[in-house]
């Protein structure tokens, strides 16, 4: 299959017109099946989670959330602005007027108080149940599959040699930032240093931290392992920082996507899907021997 | 060139629609999965099973709730669920501030109890000062105080063939009137923290919290633990009451093991 790619002639080139470059094995079997994977867990994590939000839609830092006091951060309600029905999002003590997004949106043609409009969550009617089944399904096979990624990511070296920043990231870090600002990608088998980072702070740290603010809202967790606490801050400021981490991951994501669009989509996606990258002209390739475990 | 053009403009235009029907998707294209007979909702559900089994195994009989100091409760015990029950069976017993309450304890025993509440508060009791996470997200840090249920099944005695207690409540929900009922496992029925309370906060048990008795499970949420309990019914298989679940809100598409 490698060399069948290797001499596949007929994918466009959208990023170096003229001589084309080589192609260069770039992502293991191990990284592209834990991508789709993942792509598809979040997906149904992230919306079947806004739905679990929307069961008590507020944030507070701390052990328990204040009834008495105040200790919230966000809330989403629906009240009464000018006389009329609203969406009031209040975020650290300031109102903001949300009507038809958050606090009070339609559902099915009518205006409901949910926090998150009906598009955003699954199901789309407020149901927490289903939320949960759901959320809690995709839970485990998002745990699974980070591990089955890290297992194979420290064995093929891809963790070490690709993802964690090394020195050297750090002092080019300014000039990576000024390329990807005037859009000037260069098409290399070795990530850039803002995807080194990047995405070393989704997999260390992001998904890490979600998985474990995740247990820590679990009171049977929460025997086991006190300390999950005592790391977070308490259960409440656990449930503030995962759905913090939550929407550090949809803003990865839109990147994620804005940039794939920018280098040159074919080519990004069929490394994600083949394996097989095509490298600039002058790159030097890394070729398929380091390429990766799988390799035949 | 332009070919490349069209190819990307296609892929674009089809990344496009790609995203917003993933967005969509939120609308209704997965309510199916609200449908409690569904094969794909079945198949999800197994996870509530893996958990149950993965939290028991790394838990431990007696792993200990964390409890908190009495500076950390900082409010009321937030009532949820049914805050006064109106059967007139129940109404009667709390005008008479519940002198004729008895809870029962039947079902596969030795020595089926009948104990009133005078006898309950002569019981050794448990005062811990716990977390209640309701499973809609929120939490409340309150003070509880009540006997030990093991000490209550110590008293009935236990039959072998014995698994599970379901917990038969006053209270009913929904527009069916239906009861209100529970049931855990014995490991959770036995756990140190395990206590029929009927004190909150130092104060009885207010109608809100469940008055006269109420239990506490603090390893699960709070739809878990029963308010209102008249009947404890020791059972080797809960699935023939009510809808089977093993709960009223296990019977409305809730998980039965509530760990997590």
């Amino acid at each position: 299959m490698a060399n069948q790619a290797a001499t596949d002639p007929s994918a466009p080139e959208p990023s170096a017109p003229g001589k084309r470059g080589e192609l260069v094995y770039r992502q293991s079997i191990w990284t592209r099946i834990t991508h789709w994977v993942w792509v598809v867990c979040l997906f149904f994590l992230l919306l079947s989670g806004l739905q679990i939000f929307n069961a008590h839609p507020a944030l507070y830092v701390g052990q328990e959330s204040g009834f008495e006091y105040s200790n919230a951060i966000l809330t989403m309600q629906a009240g009464m602005l000018d006389g009329e029905r609203a969406g009031i999002t209040t975020v650290f003590g300031r109102q903001y007027n949300t009507t038809g997004v958050f606090g009070l949106s339609d559902q099915h043609g009518r205006l409901t108080a949910r926090g998150f409009p009906s598009w955003l969550t699954i199901p789309s009617v407020r149901d927490l149940s289903t939320g949960r089944v759901v959320h809690l399904a995709f839970a485990w096979v998002l745990v699974a599959t980070l591990l089955v990624w890290l297992a194979a990511s420290i064995s093929n070296r891809h963790l070490w040699r690709d993802i964690v920043p090394k020195g050297r990231d750090f002092i080019n870090f300014g000039d990576d930032v000024s390329k990807h600002l005037r859009l000037k990608f260069e098409h290399k088998r070795e990530y850039n240093v803002l995807q080194r980072f990047s995405y070393a702070a989704v997999l260390i740290i992001l998904l890490p931290v979600m998985i474990a603010t995740g247990l820590a809202m679990s009171p049977g967790m929460d025997a086991a392992a006190p300390w999950l606490l005592d790391v977070f801050g308490g259960r409440q400021t656990a449930r503030t920082i995962h759905f913090l981490t939550m929407v550090l991951l949809v803003l990865f994501f839109i990147v994620h996507i804005l940039m794939i669009v920018a280098a040159g989509p074919i080519n990004e996606l069929r490394s994600i899907i083949t394996g097989w990258y095509r490298a600039d002209p002058e790159s030097k390739p890394a070729g398929p021997a380091e390429g990766g475990a799988d390799n035949e | 060139m332009s070919e490349l053009k069209l190819t990307r403009r296609h892929l674009l235009r089809g990344a496009g629609i790609a995203a917003s029907s993933l967005t969509l998707a939120g609308c209704d294209q997965f309510d199916f999965l609200t449908d409690r007979d569904h094969a794909a909702r079945d198949f999800l559900e197994g996870a509530n099973q893996l958990t149950y089994q993965i939290q028991r195994l790394i838990l431990g009989r007696d792993a200990l709730a964390p409890e908190f100091s009495e500076a950390e409760v900082r409010q009321g015990q937030r009532a949820n669920g049914s805050r006064n029950p109106t059967s007139s069976e129940y109404v009667a017993l709390r005008n008479a501030g519940f002198a004729a309450y008895r809870l029962q304890v039947t079902g596969l025993v030795e020595n089926p109890q009948s104990l009133s509440l005078a006898q309950l508060y002569n019981m050794p009791s448990r005062t811990q000062i716990t977390r209640h996470d309701c499973v809609e997200g929120w939490s409340c840090i309150a003070k509880w105080t009540g006997v030990p249920l093991r000490l209550v099944l110590d008293e009935a005695r236990l039959k072998p063939a014995a698994r599970y207690l379901v917990f038969h409540c006053y209270d009913t929900l929904g527009s069916a009137n239906s009861p209100y009922y529970e049931s855990c496992d014995l490991i959770d029925a036995r756990h140190p923290q395990t206590i029929l309370a009927h004190s909150v906060n130092d104060e009885p048990l207010p109608v809100a919290n469940g008055a006269p008795l109420r239990v506490r499970i603090e390893r699960q949420l709070g739809y878990k633990m029963a308010k209102y309990i008249h009947t404890i019914e020791v059972v080797d298989d809960f699935t023939g009451f009510h809808g089977g679940h093993g709960g009223y809100w296990e019977d409305r598409g809730y998980e039965w093991y509530g760990g997590i």
